[in-house]
């Protein structure tokens, strides 16, 4: 183990993995000479070279689709959005030929891809680059999505991705960069896909989260401990294989759950694991689901207005203390 | 229409191709004729469904492009693929269950007239995004250079994908970093049901190589020896590492832009004066004149009607694909 941000855990996932397999190679917009726009990559092109850490043009759609081609003729390439709002330029090779290759030639095709892109708000940056699309891709079959919110579960599921067979959208959010954690210093450290965490166990009620917001839910577990409300914290880690059995057995355990999620709170990610919990679980719910996410409004720029539109700590707090 | 030199070449190619060679071209030109005019039949019968796009008219460019391939080269096309996907080898009996939508097609009957695939023959699929495979192809043309392989890539689309995003994007990035592709452009002149002068600020397509820095020649996609000689020339300066290639072969759809298409929007005269064009009665004039006699291209006509026969009834004799198998193939299995 040890001490690392959740930046230098990808920057590892990546060393280790392109190490171990030479098809793994990295392309995108400023990841070699600039060391990438949030500094993931930095360092690799002095150790792989070129041809391995690959800098291109600002072509998002063939980006991702030349990124399609290469796993179709045996490279394990890694695609980086510089963050996931240019991704929706991309989205005709994602959604179209990505996640429907396999399927659709019967089998015969796959695309060992990741797409990896920062994505999240909270810097002031305004509408077209604070966004969280998860659900986005959580929608599509085909894909799969992993969302780390801890610099462990950063390398070990980014390096999974990587040995994955199938198109891979990796995503990782802004704000969580800077923050350190213990990190297993193994090379075959590998999360599982589909596998949810238990960060912290509790009997009075269940908070399920993912990517930044696990943090938010993790401090208001603790401000709820202190008014004699025990919270368990659940961090999905992937939202598609989605680990649906480890929270039904936790709201079986608790009777009340929050779902948090920094997506817009219409059609996200939330509703889907709200209704799957109902499906489940629904005899358990004492009381009806809470959803606690971003207001369904672009991002302001305005720190206050911005501030308003994401969820909070106090957000999560208050709707703990509805479903008790 | 093209230039002299391409003549020329194909003039050439006349002389330097053996007969078997020549044969087997006319052979693979009226197999594809006489498929897709089955399929229309088919359709109409109720056998073939959903979106179907024909590809007779256009047989010369297939045939012409892909006898200069080599094996083991990548072929990525469009919609309108049946003839890229037999052109490079695929069995007509299981493209032919593909469009029946049974378990013996080409992709399981999972993907039907639009999207054929044959992985071992590296014809690596049909797609139904204008301009969706240019992007795919300039990846497999990097896994080549990646891996120092001797292959290069194909890639067909239409008139219609040069005012898509990803032609231009894909043209600079095949460019910049020499991938091994070849761009093959089929003018027919009409996107669906749009006169390219009212959707391409440029009439001769070829011109757009130059921005990207790349060569590009016009063709005549009528004349199977002219798309097959500078086909020949477009692989060996991809394959030599010298980067891409943009071949425009001017060419024209016999029929509609898909079985629901009548082609209202087209003269007869037009329709008519193409017609008398028909590329595989140039091809057999000329191999006729080649002292191939017209007995044994009549024998050669005889032997692909009784395979199209065939092709129909393995497709009809065919199982559907088990209902229950409907959810394979989303993932690869770990």
């Amino acid at each position: 183990m040890a001490q690392m941000s959740y930046r230098e855990a990808l920057n590892l996932a990546l060393r280790e993995e392109m190490d171990r397999d030479e098809r793994v190679f990295i392309m995108g917009e400023e990841v070699g000479y600039f060391g990438g726009a949030f500094k993931v990559t930095d360092g690799l092109l002095a150790i792989f070279g070129e041809k391995r850490v690959r800098d291109t043009p600002i072509s998002e759609l063939t980006l991702v689709g030349a990124g399609v081609g290469a796993a179709m003729g045996g490279l394990r390439p890694i695609v980086e959005l510089m963050t996931v709002n240019f991704g929706l330029l991309a989205m005709d090779q994602i959604v179209n030929h990505a996640a429907k290759i396999h399927y659709m030639f019967g089998g015969q095709a796959k695309v060992p891809l990741v797409i990896r892109a920062p994505q999240g708000g909270g810097h002031q940056l305004g509408a077209q680059h604070s966004q969280s699309l998860e659900a986005y891709f959580l929608h599509c079959p085909g894909l799969r999505v992993a969302i780390p919110a801890m610099p462990a579960d950063a390398k070990g599921l980014l390096k999974t991705a990587i040995r994955d067979e199938n198109p891979v959208v990796f995503l990782e959010h802004e704000s969580l960069y800077s923050v350190k954690g213990e990190v297993p210093e193994d090379e075959d450290y590998l999360v599982p896909f589909g596998k949810a965490n238990i960060l912290r166990p509790g009997s009075d009620a269940t908070i399920v989260s993912y990517s930044k917001c696990v943090h938010d839910a993790l401090k208001a577990a603790e401000e709820l401990e202190e008014r004699g409300i025990d919270v368990e914290v659940i961090d999905l880690r992937t939202l598609n294989p989605l680990d649906i059995d480890t929270v039904v057995e936790s709201v079986k355990k608790t009777g009340a759950v929050v779902v948090v999620y920094e997506g817009w709170r219409t059609g996200g990610a939330g509703a889907e694991i709200a209704s799957r919990i109902y499906e489940a679980a629904f005899d358990s719910l004492d009381a009806p689901i809470e959803r606690v996410a971003s207001l369904d409004v672009p991002m302001p720029y305005n720190r206050y207005l911005e501030a308003a539109a994401l969820p909070k700590v106090e957000d999560i707090v208050r709707a703990v203390e509805r479903v008790v | 229409m093209a230039l002299e030199r391409e003549k020329h070449l194909a003039e050439r190619s006349l002389l330097t191709l053996t007969e078997t060679e020549l044969q087997d071209m006319y052979r693979m030109m009226v197999l594809i004729r006489r498929f897709e005019d089955k399929v229309a039949e088919m359709y109409m019968r109720g056998k073939i469904t959903g979106f179907c796009h024909l590809y007779a008219g256009e047989e010369a460019v297939a045939v012409g492009a892909i006898r200069a391939l080599y094996d083991k080269d990548y072929v990525v096309s469009t919609y309108r693929e049946h003839g890229h996907c037999l052109a490079k080898g695929a069995s007509p009996k299981r493209v032919m269950a593909e469009l029946f939508g049974k378990a013996t097609g080409v992709s399981r009957g999972r993907g039907g007239s639009m999207h054929l695939f044959d992985a071992e023959l590296r014809f690596m699929g049909g797609y139904a995004i204008v301009g969706g495979g240019l992007p795919l192809a300039a990846g497999l043309g990097l896994s080549i250079q990646y891996k120092e392989e001797p292959e290069i890539v194909c890639c067909f689309f239409g008139d219609g994908a040069i005012p898509q995003g990803a032609f231009h994007e894909t043209l600079n990035l095949a460019s910049l970093w020499k991938l091994p592709v070849v761009f093959i452009c089929e003018n027919n002149f009409y996107g669906m049901g749009t006169l390219t002068q009212r959707a391409i600020c440029q009439q001769e397509l070829y011109r757009f190589a130059q921005p990207y820095n790349i060569p590009g020649v016009r063709v005549d996609g009528m004349d199977v020896l002219e798309v097959y000689a500078a086909t020949v020339e477009a692989a060996a300066h991809a394959r030599e590492g010298h980067g891409p290639y943009l071949i425009e072969a001017v060419t024209y759809r016999f029929r509609g832009h898909s079985m629901s298409d009548p082609a209202e929007y087209r003269s007869k005269r037009e329709e008519r004066i193409w017609q008398e064009r028909d590329p595989i009665k140039r091809f057999r004039r000329r191999l006729i004149e080649r002292r191939i006699s017209a007995a044994t291209l009549d024998q050669i006509d005889r032997e692909v009607d009784a395979e199209i026969e065939e092709a129909v009834r393995f497709a009809d004799e065919s199982p559907d694909p088990d209902v229950s198998e409907v959810t394979k193939y989303v993932y690869v299995d770990a």
